[in-house]
């Protein structure tokens, strides 16, 4: 087999095309660094002394091989960043063949989170495909004899502008791997006037497969000789096997063996839980031996730990100085000499929450033994966000090099940040070296929403001074809530940057006192980041509080909250613990003027204060998030009894530069549902350290019958950088559907989920 | 030993519990892993397969239930003709976004439009709140059903 030789890594080309014909063009990428590229003949022994970050490939037949290297779970992906790189090569996108990466470091980032893919990707897609077009078009010069100017790619193939010869794209191959790899400097880029994919929506990559349940998700690998298993968790955080008898599970048909896997040592990361496995035949013999073994556990630290106790300690600290993170003119001076009845306070809460992605947490693992024992080797399949954490993590648990691990990136029956965490594939492979054969660990759905890592639980305490006019004098924000910090802290009691800095240190509002704080707070379950992370709780109260202030000062919402946003104008957080998101402030600034476009959108897309009869309102809200910017108005409509409707959302996004924009409406209207479940039933509630929610009978999500009937999205038109899409629906649906539902009922939802409310008016 | 009537054909199942869900004889025996695995209580729908043309939920239903009957999973939906009415419709709205549960999905569509040809909206919730989509592709399928019923709107 093929080998590239690197400086310490021998891996073989499989590893990147699995399907790569003999004679082919294949491009590695370097964008790290100098953006060097080089070029490897697949046919000879290569060497390479960087990290490549993407491969295009190009067979003699004229196929071209686009490596797709961040994980698709429904954003579209797989589909929106190879039509960049066919767009600049000027390929025929019915001849592009779309090639899923393994997990590895040289391709860069493919930690599927963040919003991030297209923002990080889009220059390097171009580059990519604009490496390739312009070596086919120096072949074809050099095949014609004629300047390589004259040259150009366009549909699969080099036609020469001067006399109308052409040549395809599979033709020029030979010649073209045989050439120098262009300087990036020196490359030129096509005017957008030239493309033919970006912005047109073509089909997802896997529409067909999906439809005919073709599609290969984590959680249908099948590899020779495999088993299934399930494992026994600890009820509780930390908790661990005192001891069990697994006598009876073992004589459950189909069960072939129990394997112990150790708690976790130190900071649990993403190591395993620990617990027991039930190893079988089939994932359901799996689940009956699992019901048969007894277990006594040590629950450990956490075992008192009860939510609603904990409520009370989170909203106490969210209502006592803390860490200040912003500060602007002196809002404590304010509050002073401010009268009770011109100052307005509130408390906002968010829950725990669970994804609860659509196919649980699975993997499938292959751990290769020599006859002395020791592991030769691991390759997993998996639906992970993360793969190259997977690989690190794979490495961790089997004690070996990661050179030895090779994770394969299956479709994902969903991400939502959970599959970011790679601790179900570290099980499979535990149990796979175990057993000496490839186990394949499906979560059940009771053991996805009983050992997850938890969206946070947030208290945001909220407080303004206000002037004759109701607008604010001074404004103070302050959260308390476990941090993600804590997976490998848990020590840490207050908000990481990351944490903060999404959406609250940025708070956008013309105050001249303004204060941001961040109280304490203990963890006491894993917590995990999911779909808009801590814009969910931030935009909750900071968008919800202007429409409070909004009613107090008897003013209409919108137009309050475009005073409040004030003048168009960049913020800025000099001196302040701000990253935005790793990127360059005069690229993506804090634009306060992109706010209030996509704010007034809204409002005229919605028919912002139409007539409505009584017990039907409009809420409107807006937030940027991963450098985007978005707007919901959301109309709900409530009966005197208190049943909810959302008949109409409309949504405004300004992405910047746009891929694909069907699926960014999809997006939208995702993450509108999405945000629909997590506002109405949203809330994991803890006792004695175990989650009392279990299945989607007890932890609802949004259905069809009771989501948005109608969403209308807008996309608005930019050649600014691309920013984030897949969570920017999320942070302002909350809000925008609470203050609908004060305006319909007077009832105000500072505590989230509706459930818990009574939406009754009369 | 069991014989289960899939997608036109007959299996034997030899050492198969007579309780285990068809679900699991699907996936894991019988190879079929587009019906999907979401919740084992019959609150998703992602299992959802065909009964002698009912859409069921194949997590909760047990081999011995199904006895001679005919199921028809995503894999038999269109096998050998051009693709459901259903699966056309999905991809002219672009339905899916992950996927994973699409298959319920459209079982459960296509079973409705078997019972009642051209659905109203209540029809279509009340026949599809069974099916869970995380992605939130509900206004799609909507569309999509109605687009399939020959009666798009626009």
């Amino acid at each position: 087999m093929m080998k590239i030789e690197t400086g310490r890594l021998q891996i073989s080309r499989r590893g990147f095309f699995a399907s790569l014909s003999a004679g082919s063009l294949v491009l590695a990428v370097r964008l790290s660094g100098a953006q060097e590229i080089t070029k490897i003949d697949s046919e000879q022994e290569a060497s390479l002394s960087f990290e490549p970050d993407l491969f295009v490939s190009i067979a003699p037949d004229g196929e071209v091989t686009i490596l797709a290297h961040r994980s698709e779970m429904g954003t579209g992906i797989r589909t929106a960043l190879p039509t960049i790189v066919a767009d600049e090569l000027g390929a025929d996108w019915d001849r592009v063949v779309i090639e899923q990466g393994t997990g590895d470091t040289r391709l860069g980032s493919q930690n599927t989170d963040g919003s991030r893919s297209i923002r990080r990707f889009y220059d390097r897609m171009r580059v990519a495909g604009a490496t390739a077009r312009t070596m086919l078009e120096q072949a074809a010069a050099s095949e014609w004899n004629v300047s390589q100017a004259q040259c150009k790619a366009n549909d699969h193939k080099v036609r020469h502008v001067i006399s109308g010869r052409e040549i395809g794209f599979g033709e020029l191959v030979e010649l073209a791997k045989r050439l120098p790899v262009p300087d990036q400097a020196d490359l030129k880029f096509r005017p957008a006037s030239e493309r033919r994919y970006i912005g047109k929506d073509v089909p997802i990559t896997d529409l067909d497969d999906i439809v005919t349940g073709k599609a290969v998700f984590g959680i249908d690998v099948r590899r020779p000789n495999q088993l299934f298993a399930v494992v026994a968790r600890p009820p509780v955080l930390g908790g661990h096997v005192r001891k069990f008898d697994a006598t009876a599970a073992r004589e459950v048909p189909g069960v072939v063996d129990v394997v112990e896997i150790p708690p976790f040592e130190g900071p649990h990361a993403f190591q395993p839980l620990g617990g027991l496995a039930v190893v079988a035949e089939t994932t359901w013999a799996a689940i009956q031996g699992r019901k048969a073994i007894t277990i006594d556990w040590d629950d450990g630290d956490h075992a008192d730990y009860n939510s609603e106790d904990f409520a009370d300690v989170l909203i106490k600290s969210s209502r006592q100085k803390g860490k200040v993170i912003r500060s602007e003119g002196d809002a404590d001076k304010v509050f002073q000499n401010a009268l009770p009845e011109s100052t307005l306070e509130a408390d906002y809460y968010v829950p725990h929450l669970a994804h609860a992605c659509m196919e649980p947490p699975c993997a499938l693992c292959d751990v290769k033994i020599d006859e002395n024992g020791n592991v030769v080797s691991c390759e997993a399949w998996a639906a992970t966000q993360n793969p190259q954490a997977s690989q690190d993590v794979l490495a961790e648990t089997l004690d070996i090099d990661k050179e030895k691990v090779t994770v394969h990136v299956t479709l994902l029956g969903t991400g939502l940040g959970r599959k970011s965490k790679p601790d179900y594939v570290a099980e499979a492979a535990v149990i796979s070296k175990a057993v000496g054969r490839p186990v394949h660990v499906t979560w059940t759905r009771e053991d996805d929403i009983q050992n997850s890592y938890y969206h946070t639980v947030a208290a945001i305490h909220m407080k303004s001074a206000l002037d004759t006019q109701g607008m604010p004098t001074a404004w103070l924000q302050r959260s308390a809530f476990p941090s993600i910090q804590t997976n490998w802290t848990p020590s840490a009691r207050y908000g990481a940057e990351y944490e903060t800095g999404q959406g609250f240190t940025t708070v956008p509002y013309a105050v001249p006192n303004l204060q941001v704080e961040n109280g304490p707070a203990e963890a006491h379950l894993r917590i995990g980041w999911m779909r808009s992370v801590a814009h969910i709780y931030h935009a909750f109260a900071i968008c919800s509080f202007p429409d409070e202030l909004a009613h107090r000062a008897g003013r209409d919402p919108y137009g309050y909250l475009l005073e409040l946003l004030g003048p168009d104008r960049h913020i800025s957080l000099e001196g302040v613990d701000y990253k935005n998101h790793s990127e360059p402030f005069e690229r993506y600034p804090i634009d306060v003027g992109r706010l209030r476009h996509v704010t007034e959108r809204v409002a005229t897309l919605a028919n912002w204060g139409k007539d409505l009869p009584r017990g039907s309102a409009q809420g409107i809200a807006c937030h940027r998030s991963f450098l985007s910017y978005c707007a919901h108005v959301v109309e709900v409509e409530v009966t005197k009894s208190g049943n909810l409707k959302i008949p109409r959302v409309d949504v405004v996004i300004d992405a910047g530069t746009v891929i694909h924009p069907d699926r960014v409406r999809a997006q939208l209207e995702g993450a509108a549902i999405f945000a629909t479940g997590l506002v109405r039933y949203g809330e994991i509630t803890v006792e004695r350290g175990r989650i009392q929610q279990s299945n989607f009978d007890d932890f609802e999500v949004a259905r069809i019958d009771d989501s948005p009937q109608e969403i209308v999205t807008e996309i608005v038109p930019s050649d600014q950088p691309p920013a984030g899409v897949g969570e920017v629906g999320v942070p302002t649906f909350a809000p925008a559907l609470c203050n609908a539902i004060f305006a319909a009922t007077g009832k105000r939802i500072r505590r989230l989920p509706l459930s818990r409310h009574d939406l009754s008016w009369a | 030993m069991i014989s289960l009537r899939v997608n036109g054909g007959v299996h034997k199942l030899e050492n198969t519990d007579p309780d285990t869900p068809l679900l699991w004889v699907l996936r894991d025996t019988l190879g079929l892993t587009g019906t999907k695995y979401g919740c084992g209580i019959s609150m998703c729908g992602a299992c959802t397969v065909h009964l002698d043309g009912e859409a069921i939920r194949s997590c909760t239903t047990t081999v011995e239930e199904v006895g001679d009957s005919d199921i028809t999973t995503i894999e038999g939906l269109s096998a050998d003709g051009p693709e459901h009415p259903v699966q056309q419709a999905w991809k002219q709205h672009a339905v899916p976004q992950c996927g994973y549960c699409q298959s319920g999905q459209i079982m459960s569509a296509a079973a409705l439009l078997s019972e009642i040809p051209e659905p109203t909206d209540g029809d279509i919730d009340e026949a599809m709140s069974g099916n869970i989509c995380r992605c939130g592709t509900y206004c799609r399928v909507r569309a999509a059903i109605h687009a399939a019923a020959g009666e798009e709107k626009p």
